[in-house]
């Protein structure tokens, strides 16, 4: 099982991440991890009929991606938790459908994927889910018609305006085995400091991932350079400056911080202002990208942090400020002989 | 977190890069400018066709109306409007593109629900509001012209 200390979560057995699939849309392809991603649809439609059950396919084909390289038959699934921006969460619904595997939906907005790995990690530490599907995906287009206008409306996006990322990811997590291991992990309390601007969302979510790694490093007891390096999900240029900037305030500095919303597009050849955003862009900068760094050893241990804002589109025209939250995962490359 | 509200406001004033708003200004002037200019010689050939001055003005706006939504379909006018901002926005293609878009948008949701109820999304309340406007306005007219002083 585990323990708990403060508010982090320790497995005393290190559940692993089996395997993993990263899938993403046109613009993730023509931006610096192109590469990375186990399949990439050239247009964001992916031959479907809308943007919404364009989102379900990108979350659905991670899912069978992830399981193709695992070889395991879906019958085998003894849960999946998925979450997505759709109202309702219904790209994870849809997609689920497909499967016909027990699912349970997760909302955590931009902080689901680090969400469900945390959940995912304690079912399996318990021994409740010996093969467990943990995921989220976004879609641009989908995205834009929700929360902000149609897409061929024209408008000038603010400098701090950040680019919903049209991707998914899918880790099968095991309680025992091959792969990187999740040690510990922590669900973090949701902070507010008052930021009402839809067009700034790192500088709404910063203080949500301060206040959970600030947390997680008195749990444990660590220090911010005890971590090959310290993930966090889309804060963006604006977010990521504010998020160091507030952890300078707690007397942490911290110099080995990335930001998967920083590395997705290039900000200035893809004009996507402050960097990129949404579940899907952690999730799949987590499977494309940091998994196969902590397999390959060029990282052992690092931290992935990923931030939620938790308006509506109504409480944020009903003027009230945006809630955030920051759920972490520790994760360590997997044991070797010889090594702890 | 031990930054109160107050400080962290004023760092992400700080912390946020700010528009460049000369840049802004200067695309917004000569796209505005080149919509009104192209207006201005649209009127001149409507006039020179022979069409009255007020005929020659409502053909203009006719005109510029479909050549936005015909830019908005082919997904033009936002990529300009992306750089012109105000200078797209307040004239009359900028009210076209904001009706288009949302038609198009929405027609995965059904004619009737979708495309018919949302078409005015954004530009609903300019037609709401231009109206009560012009009921104030036309009040005060008929105020001031009946106490006579104009």
């Amino acid at each position: 099982m585990g323990s708990r200390q403060g508010d982090t979560l320790l497995f005393d057995t290190p559940p692993v991440i089996a395997a993993q699939a990263a899938v993403g849309g046109k613009k993730e392809g023509e931006g610096p991890l192109a590469a990375m991603f186990d399949e990439l649809c050239g247009d964001n439609r992916c031959g479907q009929s809308s943007w919404e059950t364009a989102e379900k396919y990108l979350m659905l084909r991670a899912a069978r991606l992830c399981l193709k390289k695992a070889d395991l038959p879906q019958e085998e699934v003894s849960l999946v938790l998925a979450g997505d921006l759709q109202a309702q969460c219904t790209a994870s619904g849809y997609a689920m459908r497909e499967l016909g595997v027990p699912f349970a939906g997760v909302f955590g907005a931009c902080s689901t994927m680090a969400e469900s790995l945390a959940m995912g990690a304690a079912l399996c530490s318990a021994g409740f889910a010996p093969n467990l599907l943990a995921a989220a995906s976004s879609h641009f287009c989908a995205a834009e018609r929700q929360f902000r206008t149609p897409l061929s409306y024209g408008a000038v996006r603010t400098p701090t305006a950040q680019w919903t990322a049209t991707a998914a990811g899918c880790c099968l997590l095991r309680p025992a085995g091959e792969g990187v291991r999740i040690p510990a992990a922590a669900f973090g309390r949701v902070q507010d400091l008052g930021v009402r601007d839809i067009n700034n969302m790192g500088a709404a979510m910063a203080p949500a991932a301060a206040a959970t790694l600030t947390c997680f490093l008195q749990d444990t007891r660590t220090q911010p350079q005890d971590y090959d390096c310290i993930y966090t999900g889309d804060l963006g240029q604006v977010g990521s400056q504010l998020f160091r900037e507030l952890l300078a305030a707690e007397g942490l500095v911290v110099k080995n911080h990335l930001d998967c919303g920083c590395i997705l597009f290039d900000a200035k050849q893809q004009t996507v202002k402050s960097g990129a955003s949404g579940p899907g862009c952690c999730a799949a900068v987590l499977c494309g990208h940091i998994l196969p760094r902590l397999l390959r050893g060029s990282q052992k241990r690092v931290l992935f942090l990923a931030t939620g804002a938790l308006m509506s589109q109504t409480t944020f025209l009903q003027k009230e400020s945006i809630p955030a939250v920051a759920h972490l995962v520790e994760l360590r490359a997997p044991e070797q002989e010889g090594s702890q | 977190m031990k930054m109160t509200a107050q400080e962290y406001a004023r760092r992400i004033r700080k912390a946020g890069p700010p528009s460049p708003l000369g840049v802004d200004c200067l695309w917004a002037f000569c796209v505005g400018g080149g919509i009104c200019l192209l207006g201005e010689v649209l009127r001149g050939r409507y006039l020179a066709m022979g069409a009255e001055p007020e005929l020659a003005g409502t053909l203009v706006s006719c005109s510029l109306i479909a050549l936005s939504a015909v830019l908005t379909t082919l997904g033009v006018y936002q990529k300009l409007a992306a750089h012109a901002g105000a200078g797209s926005l307040v004239p009359i293609t900028g009210f076209a593109n904001a009706v288009v878009s949302a038609a198009i948008e929405f027609k995965s949701e059904g004619y009737v629900p979708g495309t018919g109820a949302k078409m005015f999304l954004i530009a609903g309340p300019v037609i709401v509001y231009g109206t009560l406007s012009a009921v104030l306005y036309g009040g005060i007219l008929w105020l001031v012209q009946w106490i006579g002083l104009v």
